[in-house]
């Protein structure tokens, strides 16, 4: 080959010529420069137009960040150090310092106890860390399950005996579970389901004809006057009615399910197991805690929930209203698919209802709303009513990102489980619910930021989160009057450092799961 | 063998309406419904029992009780005699100017900051990428609390104004002022013959929708590209300026002007009202520069290419190769981002925008203590703008899918 | 017993507190605590200081009901509330009391079911403007801009004011006193009006206290005072009761300096009444003897709370006015303790 090529042609070059450097234009910084800011008329416009911008900003701000006193008592004496130095501008930052503790805890939370949020903060890293990081070693769970129980001692106080006790009847009640499903025989599960059955049977008839008095007791004293009440008595009486005829054979019915269930244990042992919690939490909760309290007391000083306060609160309601908020999302996202009419009506007019009015409404629901659905004389707090005002609103927003997660699954996921011959409860808990959340996952880390962010909105019912906070005791205060760029600045930037940190982490999320190809 | 051939034999069992798969779900729905009922039974009774014990009930006879109070910003006329309910209709429209302003400028910036996150400038790229992560991952209340506060103090008073020697002046020949009371704008005053001049305007709308169609034809039926931004431009305008010159300027403009406290005459744009209408959109744009960024993204880099290689410069690229087809995807969350801007504008009440909330859930729920019943209509009114807004936008949304065949 | 169980099944024990629908005294002592409705910010009237401890005229009443019923004038959990939120929290029980400068009207005594339980301030709304303005009076305010500050009574007043010298306005409604000011020294509104009071208050803040006027019109009577909820008079007298015994007590001349001594016994029935070492009135109450004592020992008696909080050596520097007691010309009355 190289024979005929060497006849053909006269000269052929056997040495490679050195590399030559390349024009200084197109190298180095320069090449960046032109190719990034100055490639065309338009660019050259836009990166002037730009440059103008910053700097203006810059000049702006930078003296006056650059000029903060940091030290002062209030406002007037910043003012007058400025003065004295002689400079223009300045923030006064020493706002930030002076109600430092108020920002971040709230004024009502003891000093000495700041410890515990702080380890409470650092703890719900490690916790969420094997739910957020799959690389982890999966043991680390048991602690993410364990931490709500230790963050709520932490930062409520009172005795631990009470957080464990939970834990263990919560444990107790998953133990009867297990006992009544798969451990015991089925000749004596029969025993126990009967017994079951009759007990739930009966009082659920009761409850229901105690309903159907209610109802009748609503429809009186809606009235008749107006067409509205006339249409709103005539429906709560045929309620009424539907539910006393009702109430006898609904309760031989599921007593009936129940029994009936001996054989493969499913309902029968949720149901008992429901039966037992609600009797252990009733009963048998307070005498544990207290005994076990008074024989080793583990206490630390207790803090009612309206004293948190501050960038705390913010973090303290954003993690509670998200954790609670996924399981119900998982449920009302279910539910939305639900084959059955009614099922997915609730489902469809409660999250759109949700959907379609904004947070504040629905805050006002919780100030001032709520109190009269509730029993006379019980007493929520005030934290607890907007808990479920807030865990309600993100378990819709949640709802929807995994109805999406579970439309993109393919069909014949849902074929492949039903010819393994699964029942609905196997196959959306071992396949179709661990793939759709794995999609959905971006979507919650969203509704997540978005959530945190909107924890703010309780300031305007008079709670003093962090603005709150800045809004009525410390602007309000006689020292930090007309003080606003510093706080809200600093609001901001918490908010920043918190929502970067996890919206980063969820595009890091994103691309760990993106496994399809460029 | 013979089972299969007749199902109906087997007679109705109790035990089917759980085991069998057919009745099951009848029987699921049915615990569904009377756990319902109960449920409504519990929170009824409750709250008929509460109302009894506090000596109140449900009544909204209080919405054609006297107001009693005033209103700053007033779509239709309202004084402080009318009545509660032509109150909270001041409110609700309030809210929808407040939401529609702020849709338009949060597109028309979303639009642009998502476009320019893939400029090939670095020092632009960069700037958009701080905007959308500074405002994405701030709460808006901050945002709407920073903005007018900077708005409060960066406006001049109107007192500015004032004087001999006054340290602010109008813009534009002194027909707008800019206060942190608001914007004072020039109105115009509709003189006689003003129709005509409207009628022109009109027909030259017209005109210009005609000559696009006829410049599109012309370019796809025989190739030839005609200009149609600066025609446009001067068919929009001309003909109204001739108008108003030859028929003796009919349609007058009424300049603001200092008088009293306060800018008098002209139309008002509240400071609130901007403050408010900024920070949304300004907060709602980070979001849509997103869905845009992630939309262009999503249409597939050939078409880019083969758009390049057919010739078209990168703005035409853009405009006519990838914003279309990017705009399928990109209008499902945009949807959604116009309904937030409809529910974050109840935070009206920190600057004191008068909306929907501050009427009927703020004023009116004080001055009558009908709290159940205002913060019922509250929600309503907030349900039905939205549900409007979702019915419409997917009108809009299945009228742009792509018609698969 | 029917209902309590059909509502004790459908709610989850242990996250209901509170018992059945007692006395509200009962229910305080129980509990150990007065939990008691205040603002979420005025100078002078009810703030949180530095470290976080309320202070204030309005907070002093509530410490003096707490001192009262439990002994103790720190045994008072403080809620702060909105204009919007005070009355829906004294009436789902979430208070027991509200001290938060409430205008004493007829709506809300009658309609909204509340009860007065008495007067501790009068006041007036009235209006600031900036001295370089040059207005001398209300009625030359034609045409400005007027920050009010929403859910109170002011909004109601100004909008009947204006009508009534067929003068316009522009209202700018504001959530709180602060932002209220920040608009006012900013220039984007011309007056600021609310309560008297709470203007004196504001003002004494500002940079420059003398560039700003109050005008001479106060165009409203705002009886500020606690409430109670109504149909539990037992409570609303323990409340009222311990108001009056602060007047009283400055009338009779009964002071923090002198309380232990004159606790002893003094040669004045009507003092010996008042602090428990004649007559049953406590045990009336159904409280302890030394119950006006306790509450007398928190702060003082009435001119002394005001001395310390909003009184002429304070910041606020506010007159008594109005607010003297009767004997020296002012509206300041308690009916007597017999």
């Amino acid at each position: 080959m190289s024979d005929t090529h060497a006849q053909s042609v006269a000269f052929v070059r056997e040495t490679e010529i050195p590399q030559s450097p390349p024009p200084a234009l197109e190298a180095g910084a320069v090449k960046w420069v032109r190719e990034n800011l100055f490639s065309g008329v338009f660019n050259t416009v836009l990166t002037l137009l730009a440059l103008y911008v910053v700097v203006r900003f810059a000049i702006f701000v930078f003296p006056w960040f650059y000029n903060g006193v940091w030290e002062a008592s209030s406002r007037k004496e910043c003012i007058d150090i400025l003065r004295e130095a002689g400079k223009g501008t300045g923030a006064c930052f020493a706002v930030l310092v002076d109600r430092w503790d108020h920002l971040v805890f709230g004024f009502k939370y003891p000093p000495e106890g700041y410890w515990r949020i702080l380890l409470a903060f650092l703890l719900l890293l490690v916790a969420a860390a094997p739910a957020l990081f799959s690389s982890l070693p999966r043991k680390l769970l048991m602690f993410t399950a364990f931490y709500p129980f230790l963050a709520f001692w932490l930062i409520w106080g009172g005795s631990l005996w009470l957080p464990l006790t939970i834990l263990g009847l919560i444990i107790a009640t998953m133990l009867v579970f297990r006992l009544i499903s798969s451990q015991i025989p089925v000749n004596n599960r029969q025993i126990v389901s009967g017994v079951i059955g009759v007990i739930c049977g009966a009082g659920l008839a009761y409850l229901l004809f105690i309903g159907a008095q209610e109802l009748v007791f609503i429809a009186n004293s809606v009235g008749t006057e107006g067409v509205i009440s006339q249409v709103a008595y005539g429906v709560f009486w045929i309620m009424a009615i539907f539910t006393f005829v009702f109430c006898v054979p609904m309760g031989i019915f599921v007593g009936y399910a129940i029994y009936n269930s001996y054989e493969d244990g499913g309902l029968v042992s949720i149901v008992a197991s429901l039966l037992f919690g609600y009797l252990a939490f009733v009963y048998l909760l307070s005498p544990i805690w207290m005994a076990l309290n008074s024989i080793i007391p583990i206490e630390l000083q207790a803090v009612a929930s309206r004293d948190m306060g501050g960038f705390m609160l913010n973090m303290l309601l954003g993690t509670i209203c998200v954790s609670l908020s996924i399981p119900l999302g998982i449920l009302l996202a279910l539910g939305r698919q639900s084959p059955m009419p009614l099922i997915k009506g609730v489902c469809v007019v409660f999250i759109e209802f949700i959907r379609g009015v904004p947070l504040i409404t629905l805050l006002f629901v919780a100030n001032v709303m709520l109190a009269y659905f509730l029993p006379p004389s019980s007493n929520f707090d005030l934290i607890l009513r907007v808990i479920i005002m807030i865990t309600l609103f993100s378990a819709a927003y949640i709802a929807e990102v995994i109805r999406g997660g579970l439309a993109a699954l393919p069909k014949g996921q849902y074929e492949a489980a039903d010819s393994l011959g699964l029942d609905y409860g196997q196959a959306t808990r071992l396949i179709i619910l661990p793939q759709a959340l794995k999609i959905s996952i971006p979507g919650i880390v969203n509704i997540a930021v978005g959530l945190f962010k909107d924890t703010t909105l309780i300031s305007i019912i008079s709670m003093f989160d962090l603005v709150g906070m800045i809004r009525g005791p410390i602007q309000n205060s006689t020292e930090w009057t007309s003080v606003y760029w510093e706080v809200y600045g600093f609001g901001a930037l918490l908010f920043f450092v918190v929502c970067y940190s996890i919206s980063q982490y969820s595009q890091w999320l994103e691309r760990q799961l993106n496994t399809s190809h460029h | 063998m013979t089972t299969l051939a007749d199902p109906h034999k087997e007679s109705f069992r109790l035990s089917m309406l759980l085991n069998d798969t057919r009745y099951r779900s009848l029987t699921f729905q049915f615990i569904a419904l009377v756990a319902i009922i109960a449920t409504m039974a519990f929170i009824g009774g409750n709250l008929v029992r509460n109302l009894a014990e506090a000596g109140l009930n449900i009544s909204y006879d209080f919405l054609g009780a006297q107001a009693g109070y005033d209103i700053n910003q007033r779509p239709i006329s309202y004084d402080s005699q009318d009545t509660h309910g032509r109150a909270a209709m001041v409110g609700l429209l309030n809210t929808l100017i407040v939401a529609f302003l702020g849709c338009i400028t949060a597109t028309i910036i979303g639009v642009v900051a998502g476009v320019l996150r893939l400029s090939p400038n670095w020092l632009v790229r960069k700037i958009m990428a701080f905007y959308v992560e500074i405002f994405r991952n701030v709460p808006v209340l901050i945002w709407i609390l920073i903005i007018f506060s900077i708005m409060i103090n960066a406006a001049p008073a109107p007192n500015a104004f004032r004087g001999d020697e006054p340290t602010a002046s109008m813009w534009l020949f002194d027909s707008i002022a800019v206060t942190n009371r608001g914007v004072y704008l020039p109105k115009p005053i509709w003189g006689s013959g003003s129709l005509l001049v409207v009628g022109v305007f009109i027909a030259s709308i017209i005109g210009i929708f005609l000559f696009r169609r006829y410049a599109r034809k012309q370019l796809f039926d025989h190739g030839r590209l005609i200009p149609t931004f600066w025609p446009s431009l001067a068919l929009l305008f001309i003909p109204v300026i001739l108008a108003q010159l030859v028929l003796g300027t009919p349609i007058s403009l009424e300049y603001p002007a200092l008088k009293g406290f306060n800018f008098r005459g002209g139309i008002t744009i509240l400071g609130s009202l901007i403050a408010l209408w900024f920070a949304l959109s300004i907060y709602t744009g980070a979001f849509i520069a997103e869905n845009v960024r992630a939309g262009i993204l999503a249409v597939s880099k050939g078409q880019t290419e083969a758009a390049a290689a057919l010739g078209l410069r990168p703005g035409r690229i853009m405009n006519l190769v990838v914003l279309p087809q990017a705009l399928r995807v990109i209008i499902p969350p945009l949807i959604s981002q116009y309904l937030n801007i409809t529910k974050n504008s109840s935070l009206a009440i920190a600057v004191g925008y008068m909306d929907l909330t501050g009427t009927l859930g703020g004023i009116t729920l004080l001055q009558t203590g009908r709290a159940i019943e205002s913060v019922l209509l509250l929600m309503l009114f907030y349900l039905i703008i939205s549900l409007s807004i979702s019915f419409i936008m997917n009108i809009y949304n299945n009228t742009m899918k792509l018609q698969e065949r | 017993m029917k209902k309590s169980v059909f509502l004790g099944a459908l709610t989850v024990a242990g996250i209901i507190a509170g018992g059945a629908s007692a006395a509200t005294l009962d229910e305080v002592k129980a509990r150990g605590k007065l939990n008691c409705g205040v603002t979420t910010g005025v100078p002078g009237f009810a703030e949180p200081d530095a470290s976080g401890v309320w202070q204030g005229f309005d907070v002093a009443v509530c410490r003096a009901v707490a001192a009262a019923v439990l002994g103790d004038g720190n045994a008072v959990e403080f809620v702060p509330t909105t204009g919007k939120t005070r009355f829906t929290a004294l009436a789902s029980g979430e208070i027991d009391l509200l001290a938060r400068n409430t205008t004493w009207t007829f709506s809300r005594d009658v309609d909204l079911k509340f009860e007065f339980i008495g007067v501790n301030y009068y006041d007036g709304q009235g209006f600031m403007v900036p001295k370089e303005l040059g207005v001398a009076s209300a009625k030359d305010l034609d045409g400005a801009t007027v920050c009010i500050q929403t859910g109170t009574t002011t909004e109601l007043n100004l909008a009947d004011f204006f009508r009534a010298n067929s003068i316009s306005y522009e209202p700018v409604p504001i959530e709180t006193g602060a932002e209220a000011v920040q608009q006012y020294i900013a220039g984007a509104c011309d007056v600021y009006t609310t309560d008297a009071s709470a203007l004196a208050a504001q003002r004494a803040n500002f940079e420059d206290p003398s560039a700003h006027v109050l005008l001479p019109e106060i165009i409203s009577k705002e009886p500020l005072g606690p409430l109670v909820r109504h149909g539990d008079n037992e409570w609303a007298d323990i409340s009222r009761w311990t108001l009056n015994a602060l007047i009283a007590a400055e009338e009779l001349g009964v002071t923090s300096v002198n309380l232990e001594e004159l606790s002893a016994g003094t040669e004045n029935p009507e003092i010996n009444r008042l602090l428990g070492t004649e007559g049953e009135l406590g045990s009336m109450l159904g409280l302890d003897a030394g119950w006006a004592k306790a509450a007398l020992g928190v702060a003082g008696n009435y001119g002394e709370i005001f001395e310390q909080n909003i009184g002429a050596a304070t910041p606020i520097g506010l007159a008594r006015g109005l607010n003297a007691q009767w004997t020296d010309g002012g509206l300041i009355y308690s009916p007597p303790f017999r």
